[in-house]
């Protein structure tokens, strides 16, 4: 009830003057800007244009922390060689490194999905590693009593057993990309969400604003939606899944 | 031998071989034992957990090891699954081996029907574990997740995935001790047409001395890493607890410091062996 009669209270508000256009624009014309907008292509254009730039950074990201993980996860060797590093170079917020990457890589697409891929692969790397490594030991002796070894055990033991980890980092990853989107479009973009934003500030529309940030929370939901669906599915086996 | 009180007792005939010469008359059997475990020795840091330790275990033969906690049970058995390093001099166990531990340790990630096929090659694979899942009565939960068996049925399911590899020889790390009572007995009897049918040799670890007796071709009692007693058990299965029964009961538990004619004592009261043993009171449910 309550997010209704705050809606009620808003838009009465806007109608009678108390809050001004400029200050923020009534629910009512926020919908009939969000529908002329869709109307006119120019939104699901933008909100296109933003998702892919999360969706290209986020896959780079998966990527490039899923086999730095294993690396680290799978070897000795490679834990030496890569965990160090990852661990000092995670406590920099990635956003922190937005002027050095512009100076790099210019103020073209690549900053932007650069600074997804920076952001997105650490929550994986930390999560894959931490799983892989947390496998519950008893569990591999056992599989190694039965002949398993080196590529099965790896296949039906450790990566199935580090998978919750990987899809816990996954939501975190999803989570980080859309608030580096946020910052990163802010980059002289000529198209996208943060463009749109940045061009309704220019001109104080604040129903175009509010729009975005709309579209902004539900992409959100949705991959929030997606990981849960992923895990359902992947994570049958789970005492809590069973049940539904 | 370094066996320190061998019975002269008649040889129980083991399913599978027909005879077999016993070991005080025939020091080199001609037919060579599954595991053959000579001078060995194991320690963690100061502590020596198998001391010069010798054992054999015939095809097809029955052996229980009993002893207190601490006592090496658990290295002896780590060892000949070949979970545990050791000098092939001292230690030699069949590479065709299986062992079903206390927690069933199936992969919860893995349909119970999976989990038995782990590691099978062959196209087979499907079908060998639906007949191991059978043969323990669980082929209507072969497409459960093992976080929905309970504890009898994950240890049936644990003992079809060590069976479906028809080991020569079955290690028993104390199976029974996480279930109740009844589910144990039914599990005893499971265990003994499993053993019929399929013949290997096992060696079962175990706390609890009736379950040795009823069980057993043999029993051993582990103490300070060594084997100090050894009992050979001739007694028709099912063995129902007659009096030949309890003087063997009554022996094995004096060997391990337990008197059975003394009231339980409440756990306080007892020594740490003996608060061991009495953990697991199967003996006064059978």
């Amino acid at each position: 009830m309550s997010p209704v009669a705050l809606l009620l209270l808003w838009e009465l508000g806007a109608r009678t003057g108390v809050i001004p256009a400029n200050v923020l624009a009534a629910p009512s014309s926020v919908i009939l800007t969000a529908w002329r907008m869709i109307a006119s292509g120019e939104l699901p254009w933008n909100m296109l244009v933003s998702l892919g730039r999360a969706v290209s950074g986020l896959v780079i990201g998966v990527a490039v922390g899923s086999a730095l993980a294993l690396t680290a996860g799978l070897s000795r060797a490679g834990e030496t060689l890569v965990d160090p590093p990852v661990q000092m170079l995670r406590t920099l917020p990635s956003l922190a490194l937005t002027p050095l990457f512009i100076v790099w890589f210019g103020i073209g697409e690549t900053p932007k999905i650069a600074l997804i891929a920076l952001g997105t692969s650490f929550p994986i790397y930390l999560n894959l590693y931490a799983g892989i490594r947390g496998v519950e030991p008893r569990l591999v002796e056992a599989a190694r009593s039965f002949g398993l070894g080196g590529r099965e055990l790896i296949a039906h033991v450790i990566l199935p057993g580090a998978l919750p980890s990987f899809l816990l980092g996954l939501r975190f990853a999803l989570a980080g990309s859309w608030l580096i989107l946020v910052v990163a479009e802010q980059i002289n973009a000529s198209a996208g969400l943060g463009y749109l934003i940045n061009n309704a500030r220019d001109f104080a529309r604040t129903d175009v604003i509010v729009v975005c940030l709309a579209v902004y929370a539900l992409l959100g939901l949705a991959a929030d939606a997606v990981v849960r669906a992923l895990e359902r599915r992947a994570l049958a086996w789970r005492p809590a899944f069973i049940k539904s | 031998m370094a066996f320190a009180n061998v019975h002269m007792l008649p040889q129980v005939q083991p399913p599978a071989p027909a005879a077999r010469p016993t070991e005080e008359t025939a020091p080199s059997p001609p037919q060579s034992p599954t595991v053959r475990v000579r001078g060995f020795s194991r320690r963690f840091g100061d502590t020596e957990v198998l001391r010069d330790l010798d054992l054999d275990i015939a095809p097809g033969e029955f052996v229980a090891l009993l002893g207190a906690s601490g006592s090496g049970k658990t290295t002896l058995l780590r060892t000949l699954a070949g979970l545990d390093p050791a000098d092939p001099e001292a230690v030699r166990a069949p590479a065709n081996r299986a062992v079903v531990f206390q927690d069933a340790r199936l992969l919860p990630w893995k349909r119970v029907w999976r989990n038995v096929a782990l590691g099978l090659a062959g196209l087979d694979a499907a079908d060998r574990a639906r007949a191991a899942l059978a043969e323990v009565g669980l082929e209507h939960r072969m497409d459960a997740w093992p976080a929905t068996l309970s504890g009898g049925e994950a240890q049936r399911a644990a003992l079809a995935r060590a069976l479906v590899r028809e080991p020569r020889l079955l290690l028993l790390d104390e199976p029974f001790a996480a279930v109740d009572a009844l589910t144990r007995i039914r599990m005893h009897g499971l265990v003994l047409a499993l053993w019929r049918a399929h013949a290997p040799a096992v060696l079962l670890v175990t706390h609890d001395v009736d379950e040795a007796i009823t069980l057993a071709d043999r029993v051993l009692v582990l103490e300070k890493g060594r084997i100090a007693a050894e009992e050979r058990i001739d007694l028709a299965r099912p063995r129902d607890g007659g009096p030949a029964f309890q003087a063997l009961r009554r022996r094995l538990l004096n060997r391990l410091g337990v008197d059975p004619g003394a009231p339980p004592p409440s756990p306080a009261q007892s020594s740490p062996p003996e608060a061991e043993l009495l953990a697991y009171p199967t003996g006064e449910i059978l």
